[in-house]
């Protein structure tokens, strides 16, 4: 089933969580709400589940109003963030909380409650565990059997709330494979929210970047990540390198067209973009080597350029080529950069650095 | 056994001296009194002790405290839900002061709480003129005694509920709403049962308090002998009418009843305990602070032993 949500607003208080937000989700997708803290993301999850009410605006589910419609006929699937098993209750009967609730004239029969209960645990494999409490479990085991729980209802959506905020990374990262895998499986929307970067673009098919209560952009993993519509997009989804271009003279060169005195632009590159040449050319800016550091299958090098520092991301095949030590001078070269004024992208621009990458 | 040299301990004469000072104090201020209720009341050998219990009068005075207990714990409960729910589970205006104001019958005297209804419902009272015409009589009736017990124990449940609802958080009720059940659904089947040691303790602890209540009682109740008397009552116009083994008999009474408290309220705590340990549940450290901290007033007897029987079962009680 499809989810839409049309102009929503929320305010709490004087703070406004949610300014007009618009946003479509088909069936099958599975989308990333990625912001910081505090940018309204979990507030517009709860809004689609129906546990928090909107002040204006609109959700659609399948084409159908649902915005008045009870948290309890929405048919959603809510995953917490600290899982919010039932505490009291087996594993088992976690799971099968759902169907024993349902009106007597939809309650399966008891044996037809143990198959299914069964089949999702094995589903999500902790069938093992079924007598056990959730306070029996890990981490990783609790948010499972919550995913289980939350499917048992066979939901035409599925929210999860910062599903893996409160696990260590290794668990984390499987859980996340795990999660897509399942994704794939069931053939519904599902959205997640998360603050972790990485996780968006790794697990999701869209993903929506919010900040302060708006959408910055909406892409596929790619399209945020390399082609960023704002500063904040570019700041939020990994490192990146600004360059103020009145004060790095040399730099405008390269976006020169785009120069205005009101308000500065700012050149955006991200480290991996950013060449290394011991030769002076055209456009290029001279930098001294601070510091070498080999990290993973990168070689992080740090430049100073009339007094800022910058970050740079060679390959070790680069590197080993340049063999750069600490205080040598040497010259930048971008390989795609775009450049902002306040908001606005003015221009965006690749470069063919040819040969030595 | 191999001997271990503490450095931050107290010289021995002094340990002997404080834990002789510390039962000491035991012994005097629970023990002996303790004691004294059971010697006098069976002063006179078993028969005369049971025959003062199966007086009319003194069955008549039981059955009022249960019966009074009976009609105050399910409003207390009640009310206890539904304050803990609005604390614990909603943000608006004035929810401190809300909080504050469940507080306050810990804080005032209990004598004052009971003019307070005479002052409303009494013969001169705002309510009184009102109330004489549609005949209906609430001072010096079971219907006041009801209010001024409910009054001073309106805190203890709600006290209870609210560190633990607060603690719980709303996520697993909102899990169970999201899986399709009704409001009545998610309270049986998710609220209670996380909340159900919490609420038997505040129980308790209320049900001994309704039971015990001397002050407010004793200013709206009249003292109508075989009509409006409840067991602390009886117990003090039985004394005041040097009736020893009578008075003693039924604070013996009121005695096992605060340790059949006690007994329960360990037990009760115990499990919770065990069920925190268990279920890994983030409950609040401490326990709520019960200290009556309003003063007693002496009964109207003055009688000093009286006094401290009182004040044992209470203190037994919290």
């Amino acid at each position: 089933m499809s989810i839409e949500v049309k102009n929503i607003s929320k305010r709490f208080g004087n703070f406004v969580a949610l300014d007009n937000i618009s946003l479509e989700i088909p069936t099958g997708e599975l989308v990333a709400l990625l912001g910081p803290s505090g940018c309204g993301k979990t507030t517009l999850l709860r809004i689609i589940a129906g546990m928090e009410s909107a002040d204006e605006g609109q959700v659609l589910f399948h084409g159908e109003e649902a915005t008045h419609v009870h948290t309890r006929e929405r048919q959603v699937g809510f995953v917490f963030q600290h899982y919010a098993l039932f505490r009291h209750m087996s594993v088992f009967e976690n799971v099968a909380f759902g169907l024993r609730v349902k009106p007597r004239a939809e309650r399966p029969s008891e044996a037809e409650i143990r198959e299914r209960v069964m089949k999702l645990l094995s589903l999500v494999q902790l069938d093992w565990l079924a007598e056990r409490y959730p306070s029996q479990l890990s981490g990783g085991q609790r948010q499972r059997i919550a995913l289980a729980r939350a499917l048992a209802v066979e939901p035409k959506v599925l929210l999860l709330d910062e599903p893996f905020g409160a696990l260590d990374t290794q668990v984390r990262k499987e859980l996340r494979r795990w999660l897509r895998h399942l994704h794939d499986e069931m053939h519904i929307a599902s959205v997640f929210v998360t603050h972790d970067q990485e996780e968006a673009l790794e697990v999701a098919d869209r993903v929506v970047v919010m900040n302060k209560g708006h959408i910055e952009q909406i892409g596929t993993p790619d399209e945020v990540y390399s082609a960023p519509a704002s500063p904040f997009v570019y700041r939020f989804l990994g490192n990146v390198n600004v360059f103020h271009s009145r004060q790095h003279g040399q730099w405008a060169e390269v976006d020169r067209a785009t120069h205005v005195e009101k308000d500065e632009a700012l050149a955006f590159v991200r480290p991996h973009d950013i060449d290394i040449q011991r030769e002076s050319s055209a456009g290029a800016l001279s930098a001294s080597v601070l510091h070498v550091q080999a990290i993973g299958p990168l070689v992080r090098v740090e430049v100073e350029h009339q007094g800022e520092v910058f970050e740079v991301e060679l390959t070790r095949e680069r590197h080993t080529q340049l063999a750069l030590a600490a205080g040598e001078t040497v010259w930048l070269r971008p390989r795609n950069l775009r450049v902002f004024q306040g908001e606005e992208m003015v221009s965006s621009q690749t470069f063919d650095l040819g040969a030595g990458i | 056994m191999s001997k271990v040299h503490r450095v931050n301990t107290e010289s021995r004469p002094i340990r002997w001296l404080l834990t002789a000072l510390a039962l000491g104090f035991l012994f005097f201020f629970l023990g002996l009194p303790l004691l004294t209720v059971f010697i006098e009341a069976f002063k006179q050998g078993f028969g005369p002790y049971w025959g003062a219990l199966q007086e009319p009068d003194a069955l008549s005075a039981l059955g009022l405290t249960l019966l009074i207990a009976l009609l105050v714990l399910p409003l207390n409960i009640l009310f206890g839900f539904a304050a803990a729910w609005l604390i614990a589970r909603f943000d608006f205006r004035g929810k401190s002061l809300l909080t504050t104001l469940i507080d306050l019958p810990f804080a005032v005297s209990p004598v004052v709480a009971g003019l307070l209804f005479i002052l409303i419902f009494g013969r001169q009272g705002w309510l009184g003129p009102w109330l004489q015409a549609h005949d209906i009589k609430i001072i010096f009736a079971l219907p006041g005694m009801v209010l001024a017990t409910m009054f001073i124990t309106l805190p203890y449940i709600a006290r209870e509920l609210i560190p633990l609802m607060q603690a719980q958080g709303k996520d697993e009720e909102e899990a169970a709403v999201s899986l399709g059940a009704s409001g009545f659904q998610m309270f049986w089947r998710v609220t209670l049962p996380n909340v159900k040691w919490g609420l038997l303790y505040g129980i308790i602890l209320a049900n001994a308090r309704a039971m015990g209540e001397f002050g407010a009682v004793s200013v709206v109740s009249g003292h109508i002998r075989g009509e409006t008397n409840t067991l602390p009552l009886h117990v003090e116009i039985l004394y005041n009418e040097y009736n020893t083994v009578g008075a003693f008999a039924a604070a013996s009474v009121l005695a096992l009843l605060a340790l059949v408290t006690l007994v329960a309220k360990s037990f009760v705590e115990w499990r919770m305990q065990k069920e925190t340990a268990m279920l890994g549940a983030e409950l609040p450290a401490e326990r709520v602070p019960l200290a009556a901290g309003a003063p007693q007033p002496a009964p109207r007897g003055g009688n000093e032993k009286l006094e401290a029987t009182r004040r044992f079962s209470e203190r037994t009680e919290q």
